[in-house]
């Protein structure tokens, strides 16, 4: 394989989740984390998955990534079913997954590390291509605690990009940071999503956000975990953050989570 | 450089009082010795052999027990950390094992081994081995889980992920265990020098407890000497890289 051919990248993916039910055992109760998802994701396109806190985003995007067994249903990637994690379907956690012991160009090298197929000097050059990428040429050497917040997450974009997944589960990426750099980021994943066409399933708190990437918006709630309903969002790309029109897609997804009762828990983070 | 200077003037005034106590004659000076006394002792111990053969014999003992007792300690501790029936066991073990004072082991040695360098052995090893254990265990136990997912989603099989995340990840802990590892190793060595007498060799202990037998203040505190600076020297040399490395990539304060 070319390095040409690695920077272009795979196909994106087809992705079925076909009924899934989790449930978790804690100490005192079974919560029933999901019931009965189903959901169709064409190839290359943008999900936005909305809802309140626990409501089982995160355990969907577990399931769909094979980190977790769903109890029932199962998860199809290009009619193939999901029984590990695999290296097309890369997650970028809710927390910050950055190893410490790395540097940012380490980090980025992971991945790549662990695919076959390519010499070791195309795989440093794909790190610094996609650190690059994400604006951070000047700090491949920097150590992950030397980086402020917005920037982890731009190394942690780029660690999930790097391998060229051809699918990208995205948990509340941008939650931790200031309104100024997450805007920029907006600005950043649709430049890179156009760029490199790359189904992406993406869970939010914020309706705005949601309206401003999404191609459509699976609204969940919770206990237990279903979707409700699903919005498409057909603005033209790229969209502007503040314009009249992604306001107005958020009001109504707003009052649709309003509608589920879930509007405080919502907006409430 | 204005550190160093601050230490060297530091000592340098220690040593000024000890010469004025000294001078002022409140003890014997059996009991309490110039400080030149003292040099000359270590100048001429050193000329002659005993010293460097000394310091020889007891490095030996403790370099050995101590990479013994990392060998063994290292992967139990691993073990004990990821399997359940493990860490009933053996973790438990090490548990009760690791506060017993090392000392205690000495006896025990010198039954099994007899008056050998086995004997001595053993007892470093005993005194290294299940602070490593504890500490190893301790270390993967609190590395967050996120750290092993998000390596399994980048296609991390198991060995892969024990060797590129679980043992760097608990780094911070391995360094500490293995310096806690090693102040035991050394203070369970010195014991055992002390207490008994081995005729295959003789080491930095038995040089002090010769010292008190001859009543012989100056190689005493010489001895004492020496032993504190080989203490200082290991902990600048063994750990005190890893610990800077450890600054510098994970952004923790230096412990
Ligand atoms: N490993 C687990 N063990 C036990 N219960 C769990 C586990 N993971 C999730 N749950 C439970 O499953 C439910 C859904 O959790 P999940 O993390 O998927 O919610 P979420 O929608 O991502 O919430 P948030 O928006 O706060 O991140 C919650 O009630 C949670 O307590
Ligand atoms: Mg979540």
């Amino acid at each position: 394989m070319s390095l040409q051919e690695e920077l272009q990248g795979p196909p994106p993916a087809k992705l079925v989740v076909e009924h899934v039910s989790k449930w978790f055992q804690q100490k005192r109760q079974t919560v029933h984390a999901l019931d009965d998802v189903s959901l169709e994701v064409a190839e290359g396109e943008f999900i936005v998955i909305v809802g309140p806190s626990g409501c089982g985003k995160s355990t969907l995007l577990d399931i769909i990534a094979g980190l977790e067994k769903p109890d029932k249903g199962r998860v199809m990637a290009d009619n193939q079913p999901v029984l590990h994690p695999g290296r097309h379907r890369l997650v970028m956690f809710q927390e910050s997954a950055l190893f410490p012991w790395l540097n940012a160009f380490g980090n980025v090298m992971f991945g790549l590390k662990l695919k076959p197929g390519l010499r070791n000097s195309e795989r440093r050059e794909v790190a610094k291509f996609f650190l690059h990428l994400v604006g951070l040429k000047k700090f491949m050497q920097a150590n992950v605690h030397e980086l402020s917040g917005g920037m982890k997450q731009r190394v942690a974009l780029a660690r999930a990009l790097a391998p060229n997944p051809r699918v990208l589960l995205m948990d509340e990426p941008f939650a931790a940071l200031d309104a100024m750099t997450r805007e920029q980021l907006y600005g950043d994943i649709q430049r890179i999503w156009e760029k490199r066409r790359k189904t992406i399933i993406f869970v939010t708190h914020n309706v705005r956000e949601a309206a401003c990437l999404a191609d459509r918006v699976v609204i969940m709630s919770p206990t237990p975990g279903r979707i409700r309903e699903v919005f498409e969002v057909s603005l033209p790309r790229p969209r502007d953050f503040n314009s009249i029109e992604i306001a107005e897609h958020a009001s109504k997804l707003t009052a649709a989570l309003k509608e589920y009762g879930a509007h405080a828990a919502a907006t409430g983070s | 450089m204005r550190r160093t200077l601050l230490a060297i003037l530091f000592f340098v005034a220690l040593v000024a009082i000890w010469s004025a106590l000294v001078r002022a004659n409140i003890w014997s000076p059996i009991l309490l010795p110039a400080p030149g006394q003292v040099a000359q002792y270590l100048a001429h111990a050193f000329q002659d052999g005993t010293l460097l053969t000394a310091a020889g014999v007891t490095l030996r003992r403790l370099l050995m027990g101590y990479a013994i007792g990392l060998t063994i300690g290292l992967p139990l501790g691993l073990l004990t950390a990821s399997s359940k029936f493990v860490e009933d066991t053996i973790g438990v073990m090490a548990l009760g094992l690791q506060t017993l004072p090392s000392v205690c082991w000495v006896p025990l040695a010198l039954l099994w081994f007899g008056q050998t360098e086995g004997a001595m052995l053993f007892v470093v090893i005993m005194g290294t081995v299940w602070s490593v254990v504890i500490a190893t265990d301790t270390g993967v136990r609190t590395i967050p889980p996120i750290y092993a997912r998000a390596a399994r989603t980048m296609g991390s099989k198991p060995l892969h992920k024990w060797i590129y995340v679980i043992l760097p990840a608990s780094l911070p802990f391995l360094v500490s265990g293995m310096k806690q590892g090693w102040a035991f190793a050394w203070r369970s060595l010195m014991a055992a020098e002390i207490y008994v007498t081995i005729l295959t060799g003789f080491g930095l202990g038995h040089l002090l407890h010769y010292g008190r037998e001859l009543n012989a203040m100056d190689q005493v505190i010489g001895i004492m000497l020496v032993i504190i600076f080989i203490g200082l020297l290991a902990d600048k040399t063994l750990f005190s890289p890893w610990e800077r490395f450890l600054h510098r990539r994970w952004g923790t304060g230096r412990t």
